[in-house]
């Protein structure tokens, strides 16, 4: 099959590639750039396992071909730990929180995550549920993950986070 | 400050330091998860890699009459291309299941199932493969096909299993008829059938519990890579029981079991999906070995919803004899199990239903009686336990709905009823009509407390007026109140009756201290996302006194761990986590000589303190875990071996019972059928509690699955045998906005057998919640005379419960 040649910045860095013109960005990102982080969940975009940030939106990248792509910016979780290697807010809270079990989800959902704090810093308990309602978790029952992203919210806001008491 | 304060202190800093025990120490696993550094199986890569993919049958029941690979194998990037054809001369068609019956690899001569394998590309990508499965032409004579299990064994229903139609002797016994799988009763007939010809008062219900699948997020899937030179195999595989798939390969392909490797990555969820052994994995396998380079299986969402095994599908008529004023006097089942096209249930393999029998509940029951019966259908084969232990969720479901039929027919309240009628504390170690002996339990503090933090005279009291005000037409809305308890059976089992293809379940620990006092312990278990690497840590640092943080688990890989039985029916606290605790205490006991010889004192004149023994009576002189360590490779003691590691294989007594109270309360829209849980409160006993932050975790994660189970969540097959809705599209997973807020309590009743008294917990949201939430709906109908209402419930079929009662006017 004739390739297209595109250009792309995964994660700041800038990359050039041939990719089949039916690539889905998921696998263009995990086979053929290594990024394994973002996963395979569902194929009909229910899930959000696969979750990238392109162009400062949240895009299931099964459901994206590659060459969409083109000229694109994109994160993914390879790209959120903050420039000295540490943990970001968000990936802190999940870790904090409790807000993961078998991690499968998780990258997608710290994506969306992303995406919903640049929009909305300081959401409500119900934003927060309904921004992520386009990725599924199976483990945690998603009370975790709800206080996981108020705990990156409060963090990244400068203000108090109060544990919930069990 | 005086010198007890600080000696309080100074153990106080050591114990917290320790990150043992019963405290909520962050997970190891979440650094590498947050980061997108896990490990799965699709991540791997290895060079030569191609990719195999299924042609699956569009009939639930045909002849397979041609199969046509000449214009797939033609296609540019197809490297090969199998059929039963070409695994029969192999013997590889067939591969034996968990339940002692065969299943078909590729399908041969006839299918059996809507999208059972018949044939398997291997191309050198994903995209070419998916494109050659279009290619390869199979000609089918349509067959009629039995998907209503209660037709299965009609005089005139259409033979299924041709392979087996004259094997009238079955696994498990005689069979009734080709499409009859076993016949398995426990009990006493005769005192249970007496008990109902007398009894004041019987229930009889036919309790569904729905077929449904596990779902996890990620699907199953392999990589096998077979070295021609060698003659070894390496497997890495999405494998709940990593070691039991090893000795299943090594009898499927006649390789010696040390020449293969099998290893389970990190896994994306099980739920009880990835026990059995799948087509994928054989194939994968054959391919490699055929090819000699590695070749990658991975499911899709719609072959994994409806082709690797489902759960449930049990179709209960359940009865309960009761004295009037509410005093259970027997029980009396019978199932109808429907396993699909092939018994590839994944229980122990002496019961083919699982333990059903743990349906008497948390009750005092005197007399029961239990019947199962298995049978063929043109569907999926499988009968996984979906985050249960064996068939418990169905047994569960069984006496939870049960006594809530009885409570109504009786007048008396549900919660009451309950508690006239708990196995008392003082009855344990507690022996079950149908053969279980209980071993612990308080079940009236539980319900107590639960009843007292949820306020239920309150609610009920408040549900009363609801009921007043729709009668006079002021509230569309119906409030239901939803109870159980639970009393789960967990942590398989003893080898008296619990055995995999012959194998004792038991499960084990290697734990190995290095010179320097950091540890790495290997288990025969298997996390997919329950955080074994931080709990078993605690385990062993309270143990022996060394931080958690300097202790490395590792799990999944069969050449470097023991073997053990895999994670499944929460076995991995009541079994490893046991051999963990008994694997250190061996390493205790070689410590406290290697510390006498170090202090010059009798072994006898050392007491344990919290990570160092000290002599007695003389605090200060002590030596710690880690000096002791460091002695045990430099200067053991003479006639000591250096080292300082143990192995334990445990073998439990005893089954753990863990048990749990919970209680919902619903609010349904009758003119919608839209059912909101204001509250769901769940308080769980499992025991001794290694990881509180764990625990709640898992229980959250069990109820929001009970919840899907219950409120939609279903694979469900039309008369043709063609599964509905195998697709995130249909299949009910609830999102963050329908899933209800949990709240979490608990009591704890050690397990007596347990080296640390833990029962495992992992499950029981899911068994406590199924029946809670069914018991909420049917609760909130029941004054209008709505009868037993089947699960799903989801917002359709409560709408059409409102228009069967007429109430939309």
């Amino acid at each position: 099959m004739t390739k297209s040649h595109i250009k792309v910045t995964i994660n700041g860095k800038p990359v050039e590639a041939l990719v089949e013109p039916r690539t889905l960005l998921i696998h263009f990102l995990r086979e053929q750039q290594n990024l394994t982080g973002a996963h395979i969940g569902c194929d009909t975009g229910h899930c959000g396992a696969c979750t990238v940030d392109m162009d400062d939106m949240s895009v299931k990248s099964c459901m994206t071909f590659a060459i969409q792509a083109d000229g694109a910016r994109i994160t993914t979780i390879e790209g959120v730990a903050n420039p000295d290697g540490t943990l970001s807010a968000l990936q802190e809270g999940f870790r904090m929180m409790h807000g993961l079990q078998c991690g499968y989800c998780t990258p997608g959902m710290i994506l969306r995550a992303h995406r919903l704090l640049q929009e909305n810093p300081n959401p409500t308990e119900d934003e927060i549920r309904t921004g992520i309602a386009g990725n599924l978790c199976r483990c945690t029952g998603y009370v975790n993950i709800v206080r996981a992203i108020q705990y990156a919210a409060a963090k990244i806001n400068g203000t108090p986070f109060q544990e919930a008491a069990e | 400050m005086n010198e007890q304060v600080k000696i309080d202190i100074d153990r106080a800093e050591r114990t917290e330091k320790l990150q043992g025990m019963g405290c909520k120490r962050k997970r190891v696993e979440d650094v590498r998860f947050t980061q997108g550094k896990g490990s799965y199986v699709d991540d791997l890569k290895l060079p030569g890699m191609l990719f195999g993919d299924f042609v699956r049958s569009p009939h639930a029941h045909a002849r397979i009459v041609s199969i046509d690979t000449s214009r797939a194998k033609a296609l540019p990037g197809v490297v090969a291309v199998l059929t039963a054809a070409d695994l029969k001369p192999l013997g590889l068609h067939y591969m034996p299941t968990l339940a002692g019956d065969v299943q078909a690899v590729l399908a041969d001569e006839k299918v059996l199932f809507q999208n059972q394998e018949v044939a398997f590309v291997i191309a050198e990508d994903r995209y070419i493969a998916s494109d050659a499965t279009e290619l390869v032409e199979v000609v089918y004579e349509a067959l009629p096909c039995i998907v209503d299990p209660f037709k299965a064994m009609l005089p005139d229903a259409p033979i299924l299993r041709e392979d087996i139609k004259d094997k009238m002797v079955g696994a498990h016994g005689p069979r009734k008829h080709p499409n009859h799988i076993f016949e398995w009763q426990i009990g006493d007939k005769q005192a249970t059938d007496d008990v109902f010809a007398r009894a004041d008062v019987t229930i009889k219900e036919m309790l569904v519990d729905h077929r449904t699948h596990p779902s996890p997020l990620e699907t199953c899937q392999s990589v096998a890579s077979f070295d021609k030179v060698k003659g070894e195999l390496t497997l890495w595989g999405t494998f709940q029981a990593p070691h039991v798939i090893r000795t299943v390969v090594s009898l499927i392909s006649g390789l010696p079991e040390h020449k293969i490797h099998v290893i389970a990555p990190d896994i994306g969820g099980g739920f009880g999906n990835k026990v059995g052994a799948y087509a994928g994995y054989v194939c994968s396998v054959v391919g490699s070995i055929v090819l000699g380079v590695p070749v990658k299986w991975v499911e899709d969402r719609m072959e994994n919803l409806s082709t690797t095994s489902f759960a449930r599908d049990y179709h209960m008529t359940t009865e309960l004899a009761a004295t009037k004023d509410g005093k259970i006097l027997g029980m009396r089942v019978h199932v109808l199990a429907d396993h699909g096209a092939f018994d590839a249930c994944a229980d122990p393999s002496k019961w083919p239903a699982g333990f059903m029998n743990i349906c008497t509940g948390s009750y005092d029951i005197p007399v029961a009686h239990l019947v199962v019966d298995g049978v063929y259908t043109n569907k999926a084969s499988g009968g996984v336990a979906y985050r249960c232990s064996f068939r418990v969720t169905e047994a569960v479901f069984a006496i939870e709905r049960a006594i809530e039929v009885l409570a109504q027919k009786l007048g008396m309240d549900a919660a009451e009823l309950r508690m006239k009628n708990f196995i008392r504390a003082e009855q344990f170690p507690y022996h079950s009509a149908l053969g279980w002996e209980y071993d612990s339990g308080d079940y009236h503090m539980a319900m107590q407390k639960a009843m007292d933090a949820i306020g239920y005279k309150a609610l009920r009291a408040e549900q009363a007026e609801k009921r007043e005000a729709f009668k006079r037409g002021e509230t569309r809305e119906l409030m239901g109140i939803g109870i159980s308890f639970f009393t789960e059976i967990v942590g398989a089992g003893p080898a008296k009756n619990c055995d995999i293809l012959g194998i004792a379940m038991f499960d084990s620990a290697e734990i190995r201290i290095h010179p320097t006092g950091s540890v790495i312990a290997r288990m025969g278990t298997k996390s997919q996302g329950q955080g074994h690497e931080t709990t078993y840590a605690q385990i062993i640092a309270t143990e022996l006194g060394i931080p958690a943080d300097d202790i490395m688990i590792e799990e999944g890989n069969t050449d470097t761990a023991p073997y053990g039985l895999g994670t499944y029916g929460s076995r991995s606290t009541p079994v490893a986590g046991a051999a963990t605790a008994v694997a250190a205490r061996k390493i205790k006991a070689k410590a406290q000589m290697i510390a006498a010889h170090m202090l010059e004192v009798h072994e006898g004149d050392l007491e344990w303190d919290i990570d160092r023994f000290r002599v007695k009576g003389l605090p200060e002189k002590f030596k710690t875990m880690k000096e002791i360590a460091w002695s045990a490779y430099n200067a053991p003691p003479p006639n000591l071996e250096p080292g300082l590691e143990a192995v334990n294989y445990y073998e439990p007594p005893n089954m753990t019972y863990p048990f749990g109270a919970y209680f919902c309360v619903m609010d349904i829209d009758v003119d919608t059928g839209v059912a909101k849980t204001r509250r769901f409160y769940a308080l769980d006993d499992c025991g001794t509690r290694i990881n509180p932050m764990i625990i709640e975790g898992q229980v959250h994660g069990g109820l929001t699955e009970a919840f899907a189970c219950a409120m939609g969540q279903e694979i469900r097959y039309d008369d043709m045998g063609n599964v509905m809705g195998a697709s995130f599209m249909d299949f009910f997973l609830p999102t963050a906005v329908e899933t209800p807020k949990w709240e979490t309590d608990f009591t704890v009743t050690p397990s007596p057998h347990h080296p640390i008294g833990a029962k495992g917990v992992g499950e029981s949201p899911h068994v406590g919640g199924v029946p809670c939430f069914s018991n909420a709906v049917n609760d909130a109908y029941a004054f209008l005379g709505a009868g037993h209402i089947q699960m799903p419930h989801d917002a359709w079929r409560l709408w059409q419960v409102g228009e069967r009662l007429g109430l939309h006017g």
